[in-house]
């Protein structure tokens, strides 16, 4: 049993886009399963910061960092850190649904692929497990075969949270995986969360502060680059410190 | 790992493959311009440029390239009076006034004007053109340029029009609406609004009809002759630079000799003329993209 | 008659007059396609496909041609198809913005503006005389592969940008590296517009005659090739050679051999069109 159960750290870190300070000295610690939510206003930060940590604003050619992150106690932007590999156990899944235009089959078992793994039984099994765990399986394992592009916009994105799951990171990030999607498939992907976080860390940004309050045992404020406050999602929800996480979660801005 | 050395030894492969451009150019102007060298060191530049007669190939050699140059630039000019007329007009009223279902017929259909081999083309203008021409022109020698140059120009209908059309579409539609709201005919808003608006673009097709009918060889070997003469009458033979360089090469021109080299002062002529032209109409391009973008 | 009215007039006028242009090349090609096919028709059969060059007209056939003509596109494609393809990946995912790439793309402009008889020029310095190739087909196909280069790389470089770069993305957030998400993704989604590209360039290098014979491919070759060192001929070279004799039974094999030319040439056009709107449909992201 770890002392310190952190598996995502940030320290002081700092992000430029050229001259524009995108990212003031955030500083912060998550804990292993567990989720996080980022909120804040559009602008804030919140999308470059999640990027931070599975170095996806590498990139972007006027991005600039300083500071430190760390993943298990490693800094992942150190220059031995081989970023492929980093990915493979942060998965990230984005705001659009972007399945690859092949078959479902061949979207979720592509990370597998990339890592050279070629025993066939292995790739479906941990195909079958992936999409089970996105609570897509039941609806597609008929036609496996079947171009992912043929599936809804909320089938989509869970087959994209089934081909992150794939290759089993150990953390999640998902940048505001519901804003695309209607509200009934919005529901399903909610609770698909809800089970995950039991055995993966996971961080999500949104930008819809029910959901935050929902779903996330930490939350984050983040305005115009800075870490407003940080903390268990009922204290910044019922009692925040600050006047202005107050006045954003209330709604008088943003 | 062996991944980071895989992917730089990929990058590499495929920028030398992207060098493999830059080597062609370089070979190019190398093989080019190392002949000619070779072949002004035994023939002065300015008899080159000055001289109006071309025999290399005679017993009394003259080496003027000028015989040759207004071969190619008389059939260029004949190709470029019937293609830029009708390619603009075309321009114009698939741009401006056709239904959207002829447009969609027939521009796909006119890049096939495109597609058939110079060599078929040659062949038309030899065999249909100047005899059909001959009926109404009765001095019209068997070779001459005028015949080339229709067909030529014919070829090129479709350079024209392209390059054309897209310049006028890309005129932004407020400048037509605005003529419209005037009261203007499509043909007044055309030739007084949009023509001039699309003018650069439209100058970039003109110079790419050039270049293309410049460095045009199998019409005008077929069908324009095999006589060098310095001449603007387009109803006898006459010779292109292109012609000149595929008849020594169908001889027996032994390697090295003077006769062999003048294949490559001439070729450094063609090249010298499309290169100058392809360059001022890339500028133009780049130039006419910053203005709408 | 009022300005008005003259100005409708005009306009009408300038409508018909664009619809005549329009039709006319086609018309003038109409004709052009129907001479050839009353003069040369009825030579084509077996015979003529099978037959050798002969100083005989009625004897003469085409078989050296287009068997010259099928080892030169092959030979052609091989070489220009792996060297444009990594050539147009390059330049789209590797090359940047820099100064080097613009200059990159530059010369291939020049390059594609340049004179096919030129690129002849270069083939019979380069590759017949210095890398010692001779009139054979490999230096042909080495000339024309450089002549095509630019239409492949073109089309390669259009193909893939319509590749959206949320596809890259989701790729690379899955521990894939540049490679990996190139050859796994970007070009499996980009093949229908490069076969078009190549199908494009290889019917061009069909009718290609000026650098051919430069290179030395021979007007009277008195055998199919047998290998890619042996000398050749081709389909628009010996057309060339039939037009250039006055005997009237020559004229008739011209036209029946560009028929034939003509066939290819429109088919392969065809079957191109054909893959782009079949492709362009495919692609709904």
């Amino acid at each position: 049993m770890k002392m310190d159960n952190h598996i995502l750290e940030s320290k002081s870190v700092n992000v430029y886009y050229d001259d524009m300070h995108a990212l003031k000295n955030i500083s912060m610690k998550l804990e292993a399963n567990s989720v996080t939510a980022l909120i804040g206003p559009s602008g804030c930060g919140k999308s470059t910061f999640l990027r931070v940590f599975n170095r996806m604003n590498d990139y972007i050619e006027a991005f600039r960092m300083d500071g430190e992150v760390l993943m298990e106690g490693k800094n992942i932007y150190h220059k031995k850190m081989q970023v492929d590999e980093l990915r493979k156990s942060i998965g990230m899944v984005f705001q659009k649904p972007n399945p690859f235009p092949k078959s479902i089959f061949e979207n979720v078992a592509y990370g597998l692929k990339i890592q050279g793994i070629k025993d066939k039984e292995f790739i479906q099994n941990r195909v079958e497990k992936s999409l089970q765990q996105a609570a897509l399986w039941d609806e597609v394992k008929s036609d496996l075969n079947k171009s992912a592009l043929a599936l809804s916009g909320g089938q989509q994105q869970r087959l994209c949270i089934a081909r992150a799951l794939a290759v089993e990171p150990r953390v999640l990030l998902m940048d505001e995986p519901t804003s695309a999607l209607d509200p009934i498939s919005t529901a399903k992907v909610e609770e698909l969360i809800n089970e995950l976080k039991q055995n993966y860390t996971i961080v999500i940004v949104t930008h819809n502060m029910q959901q935050a309050s929902r779903l996330s045992d930490y939350t984050a404020f983040f305005y115009m680059g800075d870490l407003i406050e940080f903390g268990k999602t009922e204290e910044i929800f019922r009692n925040p410190k600050v006047e202005r996480t107050q006045n954003y979660i209330t709604g008088r801005f943003g | 790992m062996s991944n980071k050395n895989t992917e730089k030894i990929i990058e590499w492969l495929l920028r030398l493959s992207a060098l493999v451009t830059v080597l062609t150019t370089i070979g190019i102007i190398w093989v080019l311009l190392s002949e000619s060298v070779s072949f002004f060191q035994e023939v002065s530049i300015i008899e080159f440029l000055t001289d109006t007669q071309w025999t290399p190939l005679y017993k009394d050699k003259h080496f003027g390239i000028m015989p040759l140059v207004s071969g190619t630039l008389l059939t260029t000019f004949i190709a470029v009076s019937v293609a830029l007329p009708l390619g603009l007009v075309i321009a114009i009223y698939l741009s401006e006034y056709a239904p959207k279902k002829f447009r969609k017929t027939v521009k796909p259909l006119l890049e096939i004007l495109a597609a058939v081999p110079t060599v078929v083309y040659g062949f038309f203008a030899l065999m249909v053109v100047t005899p059909f021409l001959q009926t109404i022109i009765p001095n019209l020698s068997g070779f001459n340029a005028l015949s080339a140059g229709i067909v030529m120009g014919i070829m090129i209908i479709p350079f024209v029009t392209s390059f054309s059309e897209d310049a006028l579409q890309a005129v932004p539609k407020s400048l037509k609406h605005g003529a419209f709201a005037l009261g203007s005919t499509r043909l007044q808003t055309s030739f007084r609004v949009m023509v001039p608006a699309a003018s650069s673009g439209i100058v970039v097709s003109v110079i790419l009809a050039f270049s293309r009918a410049i460095g045009e060889t199998m019409i005008v070997a077929i069908a324009a002759g095999q006589q060098p003469r310095l001449t603007a009458n387009p109803l006898v033979p006459i010779e292109t630079i292109t012609t000149y360089i595929v008849q020594v090469s169908l001889g027996d021109v032994p390697h090295g000799s003077l006769e062999y080299k003048t294949i490559f002062a001439a070729g450094m002529t063609l090249f010298v003329f499309t290169f100058i032209l392809n360059n001022i109409s890339f500028w133009i391009r780049k130039k006419f993209r910053e203005k709408y973008d | 008659m009022t300005n008005s009215r003259k100005n409708r007039l005009k306009d009408k006028g300038f409508e018909y007059l664009g619809v005549a242009c329009s039709l006319f090349g086609l018309v003038v090609l109409a004709i052009f396609i129907g001479d050839i096919l009353a003069d040369g028709l009825s030579r084509i059969d077996w015979d003529f496909l099978k037959s050798l060059p002969s100083r005989k007209p009625e004897k003469a056939g085409i078989f050296t041609a287009w068997t010259g003509s099928l080892w030169i596109l092959v030979f052609t494609t091989i070489i220009a198809f792996p060297l444009a393809v990594s050539a147009g990946i390059y330049l789209e995912e590797y090359g940047g913005n820099g100064r080097w790439s613009s200059l990159l793309e530059v010369n291939i402009s020049n390059l594609a503006g340049v004179p096919s008889i030129i690129y002849g020029l270069l083939g019979l310095e380069i590759f017949v005389r210095i890398f010692k190739m001779g009139n054979s087909v490999l230096a042909g196909a080495f000339a024309l592969a450089l002549l095509i280069l630019p239409i492949i790389i073109v089309a390669t470089r259009e193909a893939i940008r319509t590749v959206p770069p949320s596809i890259r993305a989701a790729s690379y957030a899955l521990g894939a590296t540049k490679w990996q998400t190139i050859w796994n993704q970007v070009l499996p989604a980009s093949m229908g517009g490069i076969f078009t590209g190549v199908i494009l360039a290889i019917s061009r290098a069909v009718g290609e005659t000026a650098p051919l014979i430069i290179v030395g491919a021979l007007a009277y070759v008195p055998f199919a090739p047998s290998s890619p060192m042996d000398e050749f001929t081709v389909m628009p070279i010996q057309i060339f050679n039939w037009v250039s004799r006055p005997q009237h039974g020559f004229t008739v094999n011209a036209a029946a051999a560009i028929i034939i030319l003509l066939l290819i040439t429109f088919v392969m056009n065809g079957i191109a069109v054909y893959l782009r709107n079949k492709w362009q449909k495919k692609i709904n992201w």
